[in-house]
């Protein structure tokens, strides 16, 4: 199945290993991301003023390119186009929900770019790589697994992003199942805990990182509490935050027992045996072998 | 006898002139007498200096060019722009990094671009200005200095942009980034210096210094163009 791709500014920056992870597990499983052969920033965060239009030119232009994408063959009858950064998913969805309910600014933007791009005519659908994978079946997936997870404890972190609002949620937005399910598949033991949908911060590593230590601590004694010994994200912004902030935590407080964050999709390639190189484990800032060296799961 | 030349109707500067028709907006300047100080340099499209703003008589739309390029239509409507006093951080190309770091350090207002394509529309060398923003915002630095490679630095992407970017300043360092640290070093190059510093080719050039200008004439006319 070939499936356009948006990979967004921080995958092929600060997450790269999100981005190879994902795309070489897909492929195991015969999922080919066609990367947009232009495109531009998501818009990062959704504009929620009504009359600042100019912000969703960003996410039209995307999904102009899947148009293009299907008329010109590249992919068959495919409007979906695939996104692994939880806040370009958001960003994406909101903008596109927008476009499909609002006949009115859809017009709008398209007037705006007149004679330069083809009209979008809305029927693009935004889906995470993680819908992708439920509607492909993690029954179906789990028998591809051909390196059980085993005995690997996972705390399953949404953050904020991939469940709200519940307009463009992908699951439960208090009580989600999704990437538990995933856990499950892989062959590991998916931990239930509090912390799951708690905000991890955000941009406020920028210029107030105290928050964000104490969030971050916050969510990782929780998933302790219940006896994980890793986090999984889809948001590389939380994947910042909890990985890179909790190292630094570690570093005022050398007692403190950190927890390897990995995204969802390194675990995905390693129960499905992807090349070492492609789980891109050096980009982890938190050691991120050695827990998996101690359960077989890595040599 | 010449033939009649056909003079057209134009505003410059505020000012009603009649200028012959054919003229670029540079020659109607000069033709109507201005004497153009800044906002003109070599005349033939290349320095980028002569960045004008015009509007076609009849039509809405605000249209940037080039001076010397652009030629003139009847009841056009022209301002000639000095120059643009854009931001140009100082740095020193030897102290950075061929990453998105760079920018977020020189050029933070380059993660404001929201896409919406005006630099693209405003520039006269039809540059994607937007495509190679966005490379920088996701740190693909060759794919900016490649996409920006025919700018001029005419600073009209600068004039529109609604988000205040200064996209051609952020596309030179783009390209300075991309020679000095990431593109493919030529071994003959290197070799070459060398063999100039070794002085292989002292005896050429004074050759030449002492030429009088005939004979430099006579053999750079003769000289053989090799075409591959």
């Amino acid at each position: 199945m070939k499936i356009p791709y948006f990979p967004g500014c921080t995958l092929k920056t600060t997450a790269k290993n999100f981005e190879i992870s994902a795309i070489a597990s897909a492929k195991k499983i015969g999922i080919d991301f066609i990367e947009l052969d232009r495109w531009n920033c998501c818009g990062v965060v959704s504009s929620l003023t009504s009359d600042d239009l100019m912000k969703h030119l960003a996410p039209v232009r995307n999904f102009l390119r899947v148009q293009e994408m299907n008329k010109q063959g590249i992919v068959e009858n495919e409007n979906r186009m695939v996104t692994l950064c939880s806040m370009c998913y958001n960003t994406l969805s909101l903008s596109n929900k927008r476009m499909k309910e609002n006949a009115d600014d859809l017009q709008k933007v398209n007037d705006f770019m007149h004679r330069e791009e083809e009209n979008y005519k809305g029927d693009v659908d935004v889906v995470h790589f993680l819908s992708i994978l439920d509607e492909y079946g993690f029954d179906k997936l789990a028998q591809k697994v051909t390196k059980p997870l085993k005995d690997l404890k996972v705390a399953s972190y949404y953050g904020c992003t991939l469940l709200r609002p519940k307009s463009v949620g992908i699951d439960d937005t208090e009580d989600p199942k999704i990437l538990e399910n995933f856990v499950k598949a892989l062959g590991a033991d998916a931990i239930d805990w509090d912390a799951k949908s708690r905000c991890c911060g955000s941009y406020h590593t920028v210029n107030n990182v105290d928050i964000v230590y104490r969030l971050v601590q916050g969510i990782v004694d929780d998933a302790k509490k219940n006896g994980a010994d890793a986090i999984i994200t889809s948001c590389p912004l939380c994947a910042f935050n909890l990985d890179v902030r909790q190292s630094e935590i570690k570093d005022k407080n050398p007692d403190y027992q950190t927890l390897p964050i990995y995204y969802f999709t390194q675990l995905m390639g390693l129960a499905l045996e992807i090349d070492k190189q492609d789980l891109g484990l050096e980009f982890n800032k938190i050691e991120p072998e050695k827990l998996l060296k101690k359960l077989n799961l890595l040599s | 006898m010449d033939a009649e030349i056909k003079m057209l109707k134009v505003h410059l500067a505020g000012e009603l002139f009649e200028v012959p028709e054919g003229s670029t907006i540079m020659m109607a300047f000069e033709y109507a007498g201005f004497q153009l100080k800044r906002g003109v340099g070599c005349r033939e499209g290349y320095c980028g200096a002569c960045a004008t703003v015009y509007r076609e008589k009849g039509d809405y739309k605000l249209q940037g060019g080039l001076a010397c390029q652009t030629v003139v239509t009847d009841g056009m409507t022209i301002a000639q722009i000095p120059f643009v006093p854009a931001e140009k951080p100082i740095y020193d190309l030897t102290q950075l990094s061929p990453d998105v770091s760079t920018f977020t350090e020189l050029f933070p207002s380059v993660f404001r671009c929201v896409s919406c394509n005006t630099c693209t529309k405003a520039c006269p060398q039809d540059i994607q200005v937007m495509d190679y923003i966005q490379a920088i915002i996701r740190g693909d630095i060759a794919r900016a200095a490649d996409l920006s490679f025919d700018c001029i630095r005419c600073g009209l992407c600068a004039m529109r942009c609604p988000a205040e970017i200064v996209q051609y300043n952020n596309a030179t360092l783009a390209r300075r980034l991309y020679g000095h640290y990431l593109a493919k070093k030529s071994p003959e190059l290197e070799k070459r210096i060398i063999e100039i510093e070794d002085g292989k080719y002292d005896k050429q050039i004074n050759d030449l210094n002492e030429m009088g200008k005939e004979e430099l004439s006579k053999i750079y006319f003769n000289r053989e163009i090799k075409i591959s």
